[in-house]
This record gives C-alpha cells, sequence and structure tokens, in this order.
C-alpha cells in the first residue's frame, strides 16, 4: 500500500489493490449488517402483515401463508411458482379458520392501489378491505379507507362462482355512487370515482384468478 | 477548511459550520431531492435526517482514515463504494426498527448514496482533513441537514394534517391544506424557510457591519 | 391692455393628451366589474357579499403589508390589489369558507405578484395564482357549489361561509336542499362530464346554474367586457381569440363525434370560460403585446381550456389554460416581434 505514496503516475497494480481491499471492507460490513438485522427486519414484516390480515379478519389470532396453483394448494415457501396465487388463511384460538386474505392491485388515481381483502369461503363473500399501499390525492382518494358508506360495500360483497367453478357468476363491477343494486356491486365514493373503480378491478381481477383455485381445494386450508 | 492563509477553524466552529452558517438545506440547498420527496412529515423527516447523518458520519469517518493511502485517481470511486455501504447497512437498520418508516421513505433510503452533500463532504472535507476534525464536521452537516428536514416537515405535517408526530393539534375538525403533503407543498414550504434564513442573515450581517448587505451567491 | 391674455405654447405633436394612467385603466376595470358583483350579491346574498369584501379586504392588507416590507412606496391606490381581490372572489364557489378565501387573497398577491416584485412585473395573473393554490389546498371546499336564488338569502348565510378558521365546513347538503329542491351541487361542466347532461343555454346565459359567484351570467359578463373595450381599457383581440378558438375546436370536436361531445356555445357559456377570457387573460402584464401574439395567446388559451375540460380530470380548464397561456406570453412575444421597416430581407 505504500506504493500509491509514490508522487508521479499511480500503477494500476496501486489502484486495483485499493479499490479491492475497500470493497472487501465494504462487503463484510454490509453481510455483517445484514446477518445482525436479519431476525429483527423478518419479525417486522411478519408482525405487519400480521396486523393487516387481523384487521380484515376480526377474531382472527393466528395465520398460515398458502400458494394457490392449478395443482392444488401448498404452503408458502420461498418464491412464488408461476401462476400461484399466495393467501393467507387466518385462524382463531380453537384452529377453526375464520377467513381467507388475499391481495389486490390495481392501478389508481396516482399510483397502484394494493387492498388486502377478506374472504369468507361459506357464504363466497368478501367480508373486509384494508389498503396496504397507495399514493392517492389525500383528501379525495384516500376516502376509501375512511369513507363508511363506500367500506359498507365490503361487509358482504358478493363473489361466488358460477357453477362450473370457473369463473365469477358475476363480475365485481364499480358503479357510479348511488346506483348500487345488487350484490356484486361497489357503490362509488362521489368525487373520488377512480380510486373506487380501481379497488373494484383490483378485487375482480385477483378473486377471477384466485377463487377458482381456493374453493376445490377448501379442506386443505380447514384442516391446518 | 485547511486552505493555506486561512485560519483553522476551532472544533465548535467546525460544529457550527453544518448548523448554521452553511447548512446543507437552508444555506448551501444541496440535497434537495429527500428534502422536498420526504419531508411530509415530522417523523420522516427526523428518520430521513438521521438516517443521512448516520451515513455523512461513518463515511466521511472512514474516508479521512484512508485519505492517504487512496491514489487519487480511484478516490472518487473509493468514496462511492464506501458511502453506499453505509447506505445499505442503514437500509438494514431502519428495516429492523420501523417498517412504517422504511416504508414512508421508499426509495430515498437507496438514494441518499447520490445525495451530494455526503459525496461533497468526503471530497472538500474528509479527504483533507484528520478524523476528529472530519467527524465534528460530518456531525454538526447531519444536524444541520436533519433540522432543515424537521422544519420543512413540521410545517408540512401541521398544515397538511392538523397533526405535529401523529398527534393532533386542532381536534377533529381540523381541514387539511391537501397541497402540503403534495411535491409543491414542500417547495412553498421550503421556499418561505429560505426567506426567513436569508431575512434573519441579512439583518445579522447588515447589523454587525452597520451596511446594506448584499444578495448572497450560493455555489 | 387684458392681463390674462392667452399665452401660446409652442409644443411638438402629439397635441390632444389623454391621460391613460394605471390608475385609470384599472379603475375603469373595477366599474366593469361591479355590476357582476352586484349580481352575484343578487343571486347569493350575504355570503357573496362577505366573500368579495373578506377577498379584497386581504388583498389590500397583503398588498400594504407587503409594500411596508419591502421598502417600496404604497400602491394601493392603484386598484390592481383590489381588481385581484375582485376576480379571486368572483371566481370561488359562493359558498366558500371565508377563512380559506383569505389565504387565497394572501397568496395571491405575496405568491402571485410581491414574489415578482409588485404590479407589472408579475408573471402569472396574481388572482388565478390565489385560486390554484386552494384549488390545490382545499380541493372538497373548492368544488362544493351553493343553490342561487336560496330564500333567506339577505338574511342569513350559506352555512359552510363562517366555518371557524383551520376548520372543516359542514356538509352544505341537507341546506341546500331545504334551501332548493332538487339541487344536485353538480356544475353543468361536471353534469356534462359526470352525466352526461347538458344544460339549457338559456339557463347558462342568464345565472340559474350552478357556478362560482362571478361566472354565472354570460351576458353581464359580456357588456361589462365590451365597455371596456370600446373605452380601448382592454385589447378585444384577447377575449375574441380566446371565445373564438375554444368555439371552433369545440365544434370540429362535435363534427367528429356528436353524441360524445356538446355543443360549441355549452363551451363558451358554461364554467368560468366567459369570466376569464374577458377579465383574466386580458391581464396587461401577463399577456403578449404585439399584435400578432395576441392571437396566438388567445388561441393557445382557448384550445388548452377545451382540451382540459374534454380529457382532463378536472371538469374545469379555464384557469390553468390562463396560467400556461401566461406563461408562454413572453415567449410568444419574442416570436412575433414586428419586422423593422427595411430590414426585411437583409441577413444578418
Amino acid at each position: 500500500m505504500n506504493a500509491t505514496a509514490a508522487p508521479a503516475l499511480t500503477s494500476s497494480k496501486a489502484m486495483i489493490l485499493t479499490l479491492g481491499l475497500v470493497a472487501t471492507l465494504c462487503g463484510i460490513l454490509i453481510v455483517s449488517a445484514y446477518q445482525g438485522t436479519l431476525a429483527a427486519v423478518t419479525a417486522n414484516k411478519r408482525i405487519a402483515l400480521e396486523r393487516a390480515v387481523f384487521k380484515v379478519i376480526p377474531g382472527a389470532t393466528g395465520m398460515k401463508e398458502f400458494v394457490a396453483t392449478t395443482s392444488g394448494i401448498v404452503p408458502a415457501s420461498g418464491a412464488l411458482p408461476a401462476g400461484g396465487v399466495k393467501v393467507y388463511a387466518a385462524y382463531d384460538q380453537s384452529g377453526t379458520l375464520r377467513g381467507i386474505a388475499a391481495e389486490a392491485a390495481a392501478t389508481g388515481y396516482a399510483d397502484l392501489v394494493r387492498v388486502l381483502y377478506a374472504y369468507d369461503p361459506a357464504r363466497q363473500v368478501i367480508t373486509g378491505i384494508g389498503v396496504i399501499s397507495m399514493r392517492e390525492t389525500p383528501g379525495i382518494g384516500d376516502k376509501i379507507q375512511t369513507d363508511a358508506a363506500f367500506l359498507k360495500n365490503f361487509q358482504a360483497l358478493d363473489v361466488s362462482l358460477a357453477p362450473d367453478m370457473k369463473a365469477l357468476a358475476n363480475a365485481v363491477k364499480t358503479v357510479k355512487h348511488g346506483a348500487k343494486q345488487h350484490p356484486w356491486e361497489i357503490d362509488a365514493i362521489s368525487g373520488a370515482t377512480v380510486t373506487s373503480k380501481a379497488v373494484g378491478k383490483g378485487i375482480n381481477d385477483s378473486a377471477r384468478r384466485l377463487l377458482p383455485l381456493l374453493l376445490p381445494n377448501l379442506e386443505k386450508l380447514k384442516g391446518a | 477548511m485547511a486552505i493555506p492563509g486561512q485560519k483553522q477553524l476551532t472544533h465548535l466552529e467546525e460544529f457550527m459550520e453544518g448548523i448554521w452558517k452553511q447548512n446543507p438545506v437552508f444555506v448551501m440547498v444541496l440535497g434537495m431531492c429527500p428534502t422536498l420527496a420526504v419531508s411530509v412529515s415530522a417523523v420522516n423527516s427526523l428518520s430521513m435526517g438521521l438516517a443521512t447523518a448516520f451515513v455523512l458520519v461513518c463515511s466521511t469517518l472512514l474516508v479521512s482514515l484512508i485519505r492517504k493511502l487512496v491514489p487519487k485517481e480511484v478516490r472518487i470511486a473509493t468514496y462511492i463504494v464506501i458511502i453506499a455501504t453505509f447506505v445499505t447497512v442503514v437500509d438494514y437498520l431502519i428495516q429492523a426498527i420501523s417498517l412504517t418508516v422504511y416504508e414512508a421513505l421508499g426509495a430515498f433510503i437507496q438514494l441518499i448514496v447520490v445525495n451530494c452533500i455526503i459525496l461533497g463532504r468526503a471530497e472538500a472535507h474528509a479527504s483533507k482533513n484528520p478524523p476528529l476534525r472530519t467527524v465534528i464536521n460530518a456531525l454538526g452537516m447531519g444536524i444541520g441537514f436533519t433540522i432543515g428536514l424537521f422544519a420543512l416537515g413540521s410545517v408540512r405535517e401541521i398544515l397538511g394534517a392538523g397533526k405535529l408526530f401523529g398527534i393532533p393539534l386542532f381536534g377533529p375538525d381540523f381541514q387539511p391544506w391537501v397541497v402540503m403533503v403534495l411535491p409543491p407543498g414542500g417547495f412553498f414550504v421550503l421556499g418561505a424557510w429560505l426567506l426567513l434564513f436569508n431575512w434573519l442573515d441579512s439583518r445579522k450581517s447588515g447589523v454587525a457591519r452597520g451596511e446594506p448587505v448584499e444578495g448572497r451567491v450560493h455555489g | 391692455m387684458n392681463l390674462h391674455s392667452p399665452r401660446i405654447e409652442l409644443r411638438t405633436s402629439p397635441h390632444v393628451v389623454k391621460g391613460l394612467s394605471v390608475e385609470r385603466i384599472m379603475f375603469n376595470v373595477v366599474l366593469a366589474l361591479l355590476p357582476i358583483a352586484a349580481f352575484s350579491i343578487w343571486q347569493y346574498g350575504l355570503s357573496a357579499l362577505a366573500l368579495l369584501l373578506t377577498v379584497i379586504a386581504t388583498c389590500l392588507l397583503s398588498e400594504r403589508l407587503f409594500n411596508y416590507w419591502s421598502g417600496e412606496p404604497n400602491t394601493l391606490s392603484d386598484w390592481s390589489a383590489a381588481i385581484t381581490g375582485l376576480l379571486l372572489a368572483l371566481t370561488l364557489p359562493p359558498s366558500f369558507p371565508l377563512w380559506m378565501a383569505a389565504v387565497a387573497g394572501c397568496v395571491a398577491i405575496a405568491l402571485g405578484k410581491a414574489m415578482f416584485g409588485g404590479i407589472g412585473h408579475n408573471v402569472f395573473n396574481p388572482a388565478l395564482v390565489g385560486r390554484a393554490f386552494v384549488q390545490a389546498a382545499f380541493p372538497v371546499s373548492i368544488s362544493t357549489w351553493a343553490p342561487a336564488y336560496a330564500s333567506h338569502r339577505f338574511t342569513e348565510f350559506i352555512p359552510t361561509t363562517l366555518t371557524l378558521p383551520l376548520m372543516t365546513p359542514a356538509d352544505i347538503g341537507p341546506w341546500a336542499k331545504q334551501a332548493l329542491d332538487g339541487f344536485t351541487g353538480a356544475t353543468p361542466l361536471a353534469r356534462w362530464k359526470f352525466e352526461h347532461v347538458a344544460t339549457a343555454p338559456y339557463d347558462l346565459l342568464t345565472g340559474a346554474a350552478t357556478a362560482s359567484a362571478g361566472e354565472t351570467s354570460a351576458i353581464l359578463i359580456l357588456l361589462c367586457g365590451a365597455y371596456l373595450a370600446a373605452c380601448r381599457f382592454m385589447d378585444w383581440r384577447i377575449p375574441v381569440a380566446v371565445l373564438g378558438s375554444a368555439a371552433l375546436i369545440a365544434w370540429l370536436f362535435q363534427l367528429w363525434n356528436p353524441v360524445r361531445f356538446p355543443d360549441p356555445s355549452f363551451v363558451l357559456l358554461s364554467g368560468g370560460l366567459m369570466l376569464g377570457a374577458v377579465f383574466m387573460a386580458t391581464d396587461m402584464a401577463t399577456s403578449p403585446v404585439t399584435p400578432k401574439g395576441v392571437w396566438i395567446y388567445g388561441a393557445v388559451i382557448g384550445v388548452v381550456t377545451v382540451m382540459i375540460r374534454y380529457f382532463g380530470g378536472l371538469t374545469e380548464g379555464v384557469m390553468y389554460a390562463i396560467l400556461i397561456g401566461n406563461a408562454l406570453a413572453p415567449l410568444i412575444d419574442q416570436y412575433c416581434q414586428p419586422k423593422v421597416f427595411g430590414s426585411a430581407g437583409r441577413k444578418t
């Protein structure tokens, strides 16, 4: 390293050596920071997820992650297989299935609106939603979290499957404020139609993909 | 700074550089990208400020320690590697402390790496000064940056949400000024603070010298 | 010998001196705005009066304070701050809370005018800067409308008017329903955009439609504008260019798809286009000075207004269109410099 102090041209070797040493040192720092925080980060993520799931499924005290694929439902582990949809099964203290939560996302006014919705397999309805992330205009688009009339749409939103179990009997649709007639329609917030529509579209897309995979294999979740 | 012919600053002066005379936000107007983007609430501003201060202090210390060993041809590359390392470390730390804050700050944690205050300090100060002096200066700069961010964040949270640190100040009927939590609000509040700082500064130096002060040009 | 014999003065032309001072122009603009303000008070009663007074007072006060702080001479007497206040109040919904109106007035003078160095130096129309700020800050209140000709309008305020400072205004719905049966709270533009219902031109012309305090009666605005143009206090080309280009492009769109796009008359008469074209686009400091530039400037405003209304997220586009026009004005002037006589074809 002393060679680097030479006043004239620095040799390539010295430069490579310096950068190599610094990079090694930095590598060690990063790895130790990663190892040191890994446990806390994983725990944090788990808590955040549980909190979100328990919020949309009241009464749940424990949850398990599953992946619904075309070849059945498997416990989630590692990377998501192609065509698979992640679901969170929530259980109460006695171990009975309280509901299933899954994520829905669609583009709203500003950016992706991501919501977690709770699904009740017995009644084939959606029983609640919670926003995971969004960047909608404060005071307008973010009413989807607080507007009581809007949230009432999701007390029993019909997502029952058609008899052949391949598609939804009725597509979930966001309709103009005050025009809701059917249990599968969402009454939009007046003035925040774009965001309301994004929620409806996201739920429809997710339910259409997930439910035909989920319902035939429901027993697997109940026992788990 | 160790420019020949210039008086060496005392440690206290060195510390106060970043807080008042060379405040990164209000005087140098550096690092505007995170300043404007994350200062929507007091908590976000404080976390961002502290994260930046941490990276600033650690990386300038390391740069100062190895300043005599690094060939000048590769010094910028070396600094960037060092800064990037500490940014990654801070990224993990924030995730471990609070996911809420991590999600609120988003990409701006990773973007600390290109914050010109840090590279600027490494190049202009740490590479020419001993470790103790460097750390004192960096600490002052970091705290100055945090103060600047907090000044913006608290005003924007008070007007934009009626809260400070999440505590409601005006009761449930408060009407939020939506614009304050949107990007234009950042510019409005920054402009107002710059106005105040320049006014205070010109008054102070004007009184001291008893003459009108010329507009200062920031480099 | 008569001591008072007429003295002979020798002067070069021009011999007729007509004092077209800033004060005189501005005073006449105020005069022209007064009937519109009066009509808005007649329609909305006490609330409109309070709104006008509050905004004008805040504008005058801000102007005085900024004069004082910057050590400039007092410019209240040139009427320009009063015009800003009047115009701003006329573009706000009549039910707008007074404290928000005061914020708008203060921002209009501070960001729209004082920041650039006072009268004549501003790049953007100050009244519109104030309105753009409150539009971004209080998007709900600025799109809440009150019915005109409510029965008790001269004895009681619209409930939202007297909202306490910093507080959210109450829901206007129940009051509005009781004041006017079947009131929907949507402007003609919003009803067209979201419900595909075009309001009858007669309602738009006479002011029976839901709108901001001063944009309801197209006839009145045109008459006042005609007075200003006739006295040459205003460049008649600008409103003609704005309205003409808006009508032309609306007509083209209607030819293309008559089901989706409304009649040009609806575009001209609805929302703030009239008020904007006549009183705001014509602001002397923020519009081009060259004759050719004025036409281009007006056309830009008209086209952008229609584009925002048809394809944007907002129902109304006049405010942003004029602000965009203001921003382009210096550039337009630069490209429209008249050629010096004899210089054509000379290579430099």
